[in-house]
């Protein structure tokens, strides 16, 4: 057969395998609100830069009839492409082949282009559109989704690994996007869950819609499980670009410098912070007020909003925020936001991102649900988490630092490199109308107007110990600054710590409270 | 326009923490949880949802500690809930063939002293 004969056959080929699961089911993934698994991928990379392999894999199973059945590159594509012009590694399941499901080859499929990514130090992004664990192909699902998952934990801390749900996403499935660094989800199309709402009708007789059980909503805002919600798709793919212009490639290389930019003039700095510690304001202001181009990329926005973390770059360069949210349950820690801070601590570790952590918290979330939610193991984590990143660590206190909240935020206790305090700071064992009521109980019980007299000492108490200077007398605070100072005082921090060095004792690993 | 922003906001509610009382917003998650009650050991309820399947005895009935009150179906199983105490069965508050969720009180004990 002479080669041009031979060339037509491989198009022709290629043609076939493309069409994926065929008109009908195309046409039914379209009318769900979706787009198919090749749209997805390329309006994902920079254009004309993604190259498939594996098109012509097949499955081999023989089971129940299956050795009749063709299922075009076994429900999965995989390439490389670029994205900003730097390389990614992606795959993509394709609900349109036997509704995505995961047999063994399509399993090899992906583990083939996670091994790329890791061995090629690119990042992973995974689209996840699947019914689950193909039933024909049995024990071999299993083993498929095991490597996958043992692929997530090597590579985890190396190179950034992204999931993208859109569409069911179940049982063991899950795990892959729960052990990946960022989950973006679409409102109406991602469902995640471990048991869904049939399997609950009929063992436990609750009955949920999946919606309710586990859609974007749910993994945003009540679980946590997803970091990022997008209204369509074509936003989440917006979001995922931006993500990846602030995270470096892999865990050895420094992420590029961009133009320095001055943070936008609408945000004053010295005018977001009420003086009383009882009022609320939106943190996210300072931090628009501190970053260049007042731009500022938060993570997990709708979970735990009692504490914000996300991306922002000062002098060029990319920082993790890590800030208390007065606005959002008077910006308190508790199971939630400690769970949120101390893996987003380490994210930035892993990947040489410094942190500013700034401070104004009356201290932890007080309850019954709360402590039996475990929020001791949880608010450990933040401690954990702080202690043992050596990345540049610069704390800001903007206002109050209370008790064990103070401790937790990341302060010289715990080795910040660096911190300061804004004049109005009250950095104290607790809020001062807690102290006095303790410290001065006999008096003000005593008292002939015990009323007048506990104002009394609030108010004592307030001027000698609600300020910053009795920390900063004992060098637990590096320097109390006007608030016009910060983002110059933080790019000097950032410079004379870039080349920070840290050396604990040996050991194999810690054992974090998970 | 940081002023404006603040100032369009919704509503705020407040929580204490350490006396102090905290001007601020709430979540959905806070708003949604449960209070604490405190258990009470003379009724007994269902730690997981299910449907009933038989009952063993009548309401008035003195029962032995360990006794073998009714048996419920979850998770395709055969949960049997037993007399934590001497007791005279109080209050039988399901039947047979029943559904109930979590937490639901299936019978209330009274102890024999």
């Amino acid at each position: 057969m002479p080669l041009k004969r031979k060339i037509k056959e491989l198009q022709k080929k290629r043609e076939q395998v493309i069409s994926g699961g065929g008109e009908k089911a195309i046409e039914k993934q379209i009318a769900m609100g979706k787009l198919t698994a090749r749209e997805r991928i390329l309006s994902l990379v920079d254009k004309n830069s993604f190259s498939e392999y594996d098109l012509f894999v097949e499955h081999e199973a023989r089971d129940f009839n299956m050795d009749k059945k063709i299922l075009h590159g076994d429900g999965v594509i995989i390439g490389t492409g670029t994205i900003h012009k730097k390389p990614v590694a992606i795959f993509a399941q394709d609900f349109t082949v036997a509704g995505g499901s995961l047999g063994l080859m399509h399993s090899r499929k992906i583990t083939k282009i996670m091994d790329y990514a890791l061995k090629m130090r690119m990042p992973l992004i995974g689209i996840n559109d699947s019914g689950g664990a193909r039933i024909q192909e049995g024990v071999n699902s299993l083993a498929g989704y095991g490597e996958i998952f043992f692929r997530n934990t090597l590579s985890s801390g190396v190179i950034p690994q992204i999931s993208v749900i859109l569409g069911p996403c179940a049982g063991g499935a899950v795990y892959s996007p729960a052990l990946t660094d960022f989950v973006f989800v679409v409102d109406k199309i991602s469902k995640m869950f471990i048991t869904g709402p049939e399997v609950i009708k009929t063992v436990l007789g609750e009955e949920i819609s999946m919606e309710d059980l586990g859609g974007a909503r749910v993994h945003s805002e009540i679980t946590g499980n997803a970091h990022f919600f997008a209204k369509s798709e074509k936003d989440s793919f917006a979001q995922i670009k931006e993500l990846l212009s602030f995270i470096p490639w892999n865990n050895s290389v420094e992420h590029e410098s961009t133009r320095v930019r001055d943070p936008k003039r609408e945000f004053k700095i010295d005018q977001i912070v009420p003086d009383d510690p009882k009022i609320p304001y939106d943190v996210i202001n300072v931090i628009k007020s501190i970053v260049d181009d007042s731009n500022f990329f938060e993570v997990q926005k709708n979970w735990a909003a009692n504490l914000v973390i996300g991306f922002g770059r000062i002098d060029g360069k990319t920082v993790g925020f890590v800030c208390n949210q007065p606005l959002v349950l008077a910006g308190v820690l508790d199971v939630d936001s400690s769970d949120k801070a101390a893996r987003f601590i380490r994210y930035c570790d892993a990947f040489n991102i410094p942190i500013v952590t700034l401070v104004d918290l009356p201290g932890y979330l007080p309850g019954v649900d709360q402590e039996h939610a475990g929020v001791i193991r949880h608010g450990a984590k933040v401690l954990y988490a702080y202690s043992e990143a050596t990345v540049p660590k610069i704390t800001l206190i903007l206002r109050k630092a209370y008790g064990g909240g103070y401790i937790a935020m990341s302060s010289r206790h715990i080795r910040a490199d660096f911190v300061f305090a804004w004049p109005g700071a009250e950095i104290a064992v607790m809020g001062p109308e807690g102290a006095a009521n303790i410290i001065f109980r006999r008096e003000i019980k005593e008292a002939a107007d015990p009323e007048k007299m506990r104002k009394q000492k609030v108010r004592e108490y307030k001027t000698k110990f609600s300020n910053p200077y009795v920390a900063a007398s004992k060098g637990y605070i590096d320097a109390v600054i006007e608030p016009k100072e910060t983002r110059n005082l933080i790019i000097h921090a950032l410079k004379v710590s870039q080349h920070k060095s840290m050396a604990g004792p040996k050991k194999k690993h810690g054992i974090p409270p998970f | 326009m940081v002023k404006k922003e603040s100032k369009n906001k919704v509503r705020f509610n407040s929580i204490f923490i350490d006396e102090t009382k905290y001007k601020t917003q709430l979540t959905r998650k806070y708003k949604m949880r449960k209070t604490w009650e405190k258990p009470d050991d003379n009724k007994l309820s269902a730690y997981i949802p299910g449907l009933l399947k038989q009952i063993f005895v009548k309401e008035g009935q003195k029962v032995k500690k360990g006794e073998k009150l009714m048996v419920f179906e979850a998770m395709k199983m055969n949960n049997r809930v037993h007399a934590n105490k001497d007791a005279i069965v109080k209050t039988i508050f399901v039947k047979t063939g029943e559904t109930f969720p979590k937490g639901t009180i299936l019978v209330e004990l009274e102890p024999i002293v």
